[in-house]
């Protein structure tokens, strides 16, 4: 385990390298404000990506997250709107969140449908569905109760960072020392092993999907509470940056590998460049290019070692 | 001569597959290649077919020395050869199928579709099939899939045809058509080399027969020059040198019993039994059904005398039942997780609480299988895959132990480890059969079989021949049995 960490320490020296170069070139990007916007605009797809964690150790992939995230938006503030009480609206989100992340889950692991191909269709069909609903109309003028949490501005988002830290906790513990962490990780890696092992895969992702749609119906409430509305469209895309920092953060794309703390370090290094662009007078069509890069890099140094291993198998088992 | 392959030697990994072997083919002669498992047939053939390269010795076709040599290059030498497992492309049609061996122009060419339909309809029809060419090749029988690959030699022409176990699948009808398919090439001047596992077939079809054992030829004999029984006397033949720590240890209860389809065995406590047969002879897929894998459609499994019914590996291990696969690389070691969680994997609930893993339990319980296996790495909490392919069959060992099984089946247990190991491997299956363990060890090296068990079952072609006792089994029965033939 002792090079275990080393894609975890490479990102983290990639994040003090930008830090460095903005500190000398654009040392605006460090004032409060700035670093508070920053921090806030990404805990959607932190908490969103914890989740995403989950499903990639498992080899498995779900691109309908930015469907999700909009439905569970627009559930909240229409929950709100109705005069639910604000802790029934949040248990009501999450359930939604979970329910379809389970639908997704169930697809793949008992009709044993492609994650990619389970989530492209759910994430069209729940986003044209969500359309057709509402009509493309936003929610808007939500109570005073449900904004903020009815709190300040400041202590609502003392809350939202706290739950953040607290998912990430949660996760990273349960990971790391619960029965069901090693599952995911022995799924992961080797299924066959897994499931000689006793461990029932299919159980496996299904949970796994369950607790990361659960996640992203928090990750879109926390975001909701945020604005006085909420938009139809939101999350378009998200599963973009919400894989890129998965990915970035050292999680082997082909599962079995990976940490809740490196995808802290992703999306903290792919937030950063988005704004840091902006202090840099890059226009901002370079972003998207830009992450793009990012990511081919971060695979790309994955998948050398790899190959040279399965090179390397492959000579020595081709006798049997 | 036609072909002659003189000297041929080759490692995989350090491990000896041929070791000066040497075959010649006459023209307008068959010519057997048998032997045990792992004697080197494949490997002789792959290295006659090109598909892989000699470290010495040389392949001559029609009297001159092949240089670089290489499938293509086969191809164009007039050597084609048949595979147990057909490799058609099963989404193209038994034409196209048919054409993508035989046609040649550049990719841009014109395809004349009626000619390709023609042409696969006459070569079928040689070969003594009634297949429509226009059906997907995954619509297709194995025994029709073997004569679009039969029809596919005709069509090249083929000088030298050799024939991996080309009737494994086929009935006797159609091994009595595929035989009159082998003697027209006979009678047009082209060679054959026939492989197969059933010696009533080599001595019905081959004017000569070649023995392999151990990557050595031990010799090429006409066939009315020798029995059956020389044959496999010579396919046998060597001396059980190595030393085996089996020893004599009280025998209890019945642990497992077997009443399936086929197959009645029993595996008792403190008792190895070695279940011997040739690849394919259903083995592996017996251990699959104890364990789970494949459950049984009828007949029962009974634990300790009580019938048991066991649908999955978890429910496996719920009724002590332990299984080291055959393939660790791929069914049995986690690679990318430290030697702590490969041995924990299987007894996770008896190191945990509430779902919640003690770290210190879990270390305690590795180490002291870490200890009692003598696994060398540098640390337990190493990943498993840095280690030597004996420390990883021991820790995939270590995975069952500690579920504390009543029954261990054991698929190959040394396929691939270093003699070193092997030998503590055995020690260590002595040990528990001592402790009470009933051991159930596949295994295709005879000598172990031999020297490790207190009974021996023979399968053959998914069934049990015989149990022997160990007083009365010898290499020669052992194998005649896996053969068919008594």
């Amino acid at each position: 385990m002792r090079s275990g960490y080393r894609r975890e320490i490479s990102v983290a020296l990639a994040i003090g390298a930008l830090w460095i170069a903005l500190a000398l070139l654009a040392p605006g990007f460090f004032t409060l404000s700035n670093q508070r916007d920053v921090l806030m605009a990404n805990m959607p797809v932190l908490i969103t990506a914890l989740g995403m964690t989950l499903i990639v150790l498992t080899g498995q992939i779900d691109i309908s997250v930015g469907s999700v995230f909009a439905i569970c938006g627009v559930t909240a503030g229409l929950l709100a709107k109705s005069g639910l009480p604000l802790i029934a609206v949040i248990v009501a989100t999450v359930l939604v969140g979970s329910a379809l992340g389970a639908i997704n889950g169930a697809l793949v692991a008992y009709l044993q449908i492609p994650s990619i191909v389970v989530t492209l269709a759910s994430m069209v069909a729940l986003r044209d569905g969500l359309r057709w609903v509402t009509e493309g109309a936003w929610v808007e003028n939500l109570p005073r109760t449900f904004q903020w949490f009815g709190l300040t501005l400041r202590g609502s988002e003392v809350v939202t960072i706290g739950v953040a830290a607290l998912l990430f906790a949660g996760l990273a513990w349960g990971l790391r020392h619960l029965a069901a962490g090693r599952a995911v990780y022995a799924a992961g890696s080797n299924e066959e092993a897994a499931h000689l092992a006793g461990i029932d895969r299919a159980r496996v992702t299904l949970w796994v999907f369950a607790i990361a749609g659960a996640l992203t119906g928090c990750a879109a409430l926390l975001n909701a509470a945020r604005f006085n509305q909420v938009p139809s469209n939101s999350g378009l895309g998200m599963e973009m940056s919400v894989i890129a920092a998965v990915v970035v953060g050292g999680t082997s794309i082909r599962g079995g590998r990976g940490t809740v703390a490196g995808t802290l370090l992703g999306v903290i290094l792919l937030g950063a460049i988005g704004t840091a662009l902006t202090f840099l007078g890059v226009s901002a069509y370079w972003e998207k290019a830009i992450q793009g890069g990012i990511i081919l890099a971060a695979v790309s140094a994955e998948a050398w070692p790899m190959r040279a291993q399965t090179w390397g198998g492959r000579l020595g088992r081709s006798h049997t | 001569m036609l072909l002659q392959a003189t000297g041929i030697s080759k490692s995989f990994a350090g491990v000896r597959a041929l070791n000066g072997a040497s075959l010649d083919v006459k023209p307008g002669e068959v010519h057997a290649l048998v032997g045990e498992n792992g004697a080197g047939k494949s490997t002789l053939i792959k290295v006659i077919t090109g598909a892989v390269t000699a470290d010495s010795g040389t392949v001559e076709v029609n009297g001159s020395v092949i240089q670089n040599h290489h499938t293509r290059l086969a191809k164009s030498l007039g050597i084609a050869a048949i595979y147990q497992q057909p490799a058609l492309f099963p989404d193209l049609s038994v034409a196209e199928n048919i054409a993508l061996a035989l046609e040649t122009g550049t990719v841009w060419r014109k395809v004349d579709w009626k000619a390709r339909t023609a042409r696969a309809k006459e070569l079928l029809d040689r070969a003594g099939a009634s297949i429509d060419p226009a059906r997907p090749a995954s619509t297709l029988s194995m025994p029709e899939q073997q004569m679009v690959e039969i029809a596919k030699a005709i069509g090249a022409e083929a000088r030298i045809l050799i024939m991996d176990e080309p009737t494994a699948s086929l009935t006797d009808v159609e091994v009595e058509r595929l035989f009159r398919v082998i003697d027209s090439f006979r009678g047009q001047g082209s060679g054959v080399v026939y492989i197969s596992h059933r010696l009533e077939e080599v001595f019905a079809i081959a004017d000569r027969i070649t023995v392999l054992r151990d990557g050595e030829t031990v010799g090429t004999h006409r066939r009315d020059a020798v029995t059956r029984e020389e044959v496999i006397h010579m396919m046998v033949g060597r001396d059980l040198s190595a030393v085996f720590p089996k020893r004599a240890v009280p025998i209890g209860e019945i642990a497992l019993e077997l009443r399936l389809p086929g197959i009645s065995l029993h595996v008792r406590r403190g008792e190895i039994l070695g279940l011997a047969g040739l690849v394919g002879s259903g083995r592996t897929e017996l251990a699959e059904t104890i364990f789970g894998l494949r459950p049984a459609d009828s007949g029962e499994i009974l634990r300790d005398g009580k019938v048991v019914r066991i649908g999955s590996p978890a429910q496996a291990i719920q009724c002590g039942i332990g299984y080291v696969p055959e393939d660790r690389r791929q069914h049995g070691i986690v690679m990318e997780m430290p030697i702590v969680s490969n041995v924990s994997l299987a007894s996770l609930a008896a190191v945990s609480s509430r779902g919640l893993i003690d770290g210190n339990a879990e270390r305690e319980l590795a180490g002291s299988y870490i200890g009692q296996l003598r696994i060398k790495a540098e640390s337990a909490q190493a990943n498993a895959g840095t280690l030597s392919g004996g420390n990883q069959q021991k820790v995939a060992l270590a995975r069952w132990l500690a579920t504390n099984p009543a029954v261990l089946i054991l698929d190959e247990p040394t396929q691939g480890v270093d003699v070193g190991s092997k030998q503590e491997i055995h020690k260590l299956m002595v040990d528990l059969a001592e402790r009470g363990l009933a051991i159930l060890m596949i295994s295709s090296e005879l000598p172990e079989i031999l020297g490790m068990s207190d009974r021996i079952a023979v399968m053959h072609n998914g069934s049990l021949r015989a149990t022997l006792s160990r007083q009365e089994a010898t290499a020669q029965k052992i194998l005649a049995l896996a053969l068919g033939q008594e």
